[in-house]
């Protein structure tokens, strides 16, 4: 029984540790965003590898969500003949939820990833060190243009995920399931709201930060080389989804919670 | 007559990890414009005591002066204005794979404002031609380069801001011989050239008599012997006469683990 306390307790105060050490480097990411020098180049490349090159997969989530959500919410409304809420739960669901959601998911698997390991690598192979030897802070160099780069470039990714979402919920539901062009066109917009948009745009820079938080803090801590740099990229993606889907419901209690 | 100030002086530096003491009351002096060469057995804190001085690893107790003035108990940024005086070359390069090799070279004076990067690329092209590189290497990434030639760029980093003392941990660790023996001629060139200070640690006898003019062996976190480093191999410290002739049977014993 105390063994068993004992572990609770261990687990409890590493998870403290934890939670303040994370808060710590997240605080000290932003504050080197407001003090002087600024990496511009560090930012555009940050924003490059989130934004862009993230633009396929991101893209390509959405569009089948959307080709999905059509097919499965009408499969559900036919049976009670509710087929015209199609379109409303489409732009509804990917502007909202899906949209910042899967986006996040999918931009943790693939940056998140790669900025843990890059980070890690550069640890455990002095790299850090040595920005340090040559009058530049790590955290101003490598820590906040990823932070500032992840909230930005992941509510644009939204953007587009919204936009092809609710296409391919247009295809389906026009081209498959015989719905009205105009009549679905007039539905979607009808039924969205600017909020629905904004709301799930504030969730994406969130979402991106946490993303750029967790890569950073986990490489910037990984110790013992490629084992180690391996446990920061796989803890770095596990712990971003988690927080993803964690705040995911904070915020959406924030915006909607009546 | 006053005698001289040292560059580099250590009194009473402690550090533990845990319950592990790596240093043990270090006390060192480094006198300017010579190259003192701190010898020592794996695990002996070598690397830690250089991170201490370079304000990487906070240490418990103890002063460190640069020119008389105690970094430990200074101003932040006093204290990195005097660490940024300092040159490392780290053991395994620590170049900065995702820049290319010119963009290596220049990073500290690029950080420090002191130069555009049109006259930065220049600049490290004169750079690497002292530690005998073309310019057309600045173009390649440290990727490309093999270890010897990555040994080259890193000290051009070290030297580049022509820094007033300089640090070289294990600098032919990973070489052969003869590129070695090259590495070391280029240190000792350039730290004659710049009239810096050195500090040198290794555990090849070879190159510590090729860098220094003054020599120092750690053993369990302390100071145990120093001397001129021509009376290394002859110093009549049973320690350092073990260490030096690589002698099995002796007072170190070391620490064997199945």
């Amino acid at each position: 029984m105390l063994d068993l306390l004992a572990a609770v307790g261990r687990a409890s105060l590493a998870a403290c540790r934890f939670t303040g050490q994370l808060a710590i480097f997240g605080l000290s990411g932003l504050s080197h965003l407001l003090r002087p020098p600024f990496y511009w180049r560090m930012f555009g490349r940050a924003l490059l590898e989130i934004g862009y090159f993230s633009l396929p997969v991101v893209a390509l989530t959405a569009i089948f969500t959307g080709m999905v959500l059509a097919l499965q919410s009408y499969t559900g409304f036919a049976r009670f003949s509710a087929e015209g809420a199609v379109a409303s739960v489409v732009v509804l669901s990917v502007t909202r939820e899906l949209g910042p959601v899967l986006a996040g998911l999918m931009v943790a698997g693939r940056v998140g990833a790669a900025m843990a390991a890059e980070i890690g690598t550069m640890r455990v192979t002095d790299q850090i060190d040595a920005l340090s030897t040559l009058s530049t802070n790590p955290m101003k160099y490598l820590v906040a243009p990823r932070l500032l780069a992840g909230a930005i470039a992941l509510p644009l990714l939204v953007i587009v995920a919204d936009i092809l979402g609710v296409m391919g919920g247009y295809i389906i539901a026009t081209f498959k399931l015989g719905f009205n062009q105009a009549f679905y066109l007039k539905n979607t917009l009808d039924f969205l709201q600017p909020t629905d948009v904004i709301s799930g745009l504030a969730k994406a820079a969130v979402f991106g930060f946490i993303i750029a938080l967790m890569g950073c803090f986990q490489g910037y801590n990984s110790r013992g080389g490629a084992q180690g740099v391996g446990a920061a990229t796989t803890a770095a993606v596990v712990a971003a989804s988690i927080l993803i889907l964690a705040f995911d419901y904070v915020l959406t209690e924030m915006f909607f919670a009546r | 007559m006053t005698a001289a100030v040292p560059k580099l002086r250590i009194r009473g530096l402690r550090k533990s990890f845990g319950d592990k003491r790596v240093l043990d009351g270090i006390d060192l002096d480094v006198m300017p414009r010579t190259s003192m060469v701190v010898i020592g057995g794996s695990g002996s804190g070598k690397s830690v005591l250089l991170k201490c001085v370079l304000g990487l690893i906070q240490p418990d107790a103890g002063v460190i002066e640069i020119d008389g003035q105690d970094v430990l108990r200074m101003r932040r940024a006093d204290a990195e204005a005097a660490r940024a005086r300092i040159g490392m070359l780290f053991q395994n390069g620590a170049l900065f794979d995702s820049l290319p090799v010119w963009e290596n070279v220049a990073f500290g004076l690029l950080a420090q404002r002191r130069i555009d990067r049109r006259a930065a690329r220049e600049r490290a092209g004169e750079i690497l031609a002292q530690v005998g590189l073309a310019a057309s290497v600045g173009e390649l990434s440290p990727a490309e380069l093999s270890g010897g030639m990555q040994k080259r760029v890193a000290l051009a980093r070290a030297i580049a801001a022509q820094p007033d003392m300089m640090f070289f941990d294990e600098p032919t660790t990973g070489l052969d011989p003869i590129m070695g023996a090259v590495i070391d001629g280029l240190i000792v060139d350039c730290v004659k050239r710049l009239g810096s200070t050195a500090v040198a640690i290794t555990h090849d006898m070879a190159s510590a008599r090729r860098i220094g003019d003054a020599a120092a062996m750690i053993h369990r976190g302390k100071i145990i012997w120093s001397g001129p480093a021509s009376a290394l191999m002859d110093s009549g410290n049973p320690e350092v006469d073990q260490f030096t002739h690589g002698r099995r049977e002796g007072p170190i014993q070391m620490e064997l683990r199945r």
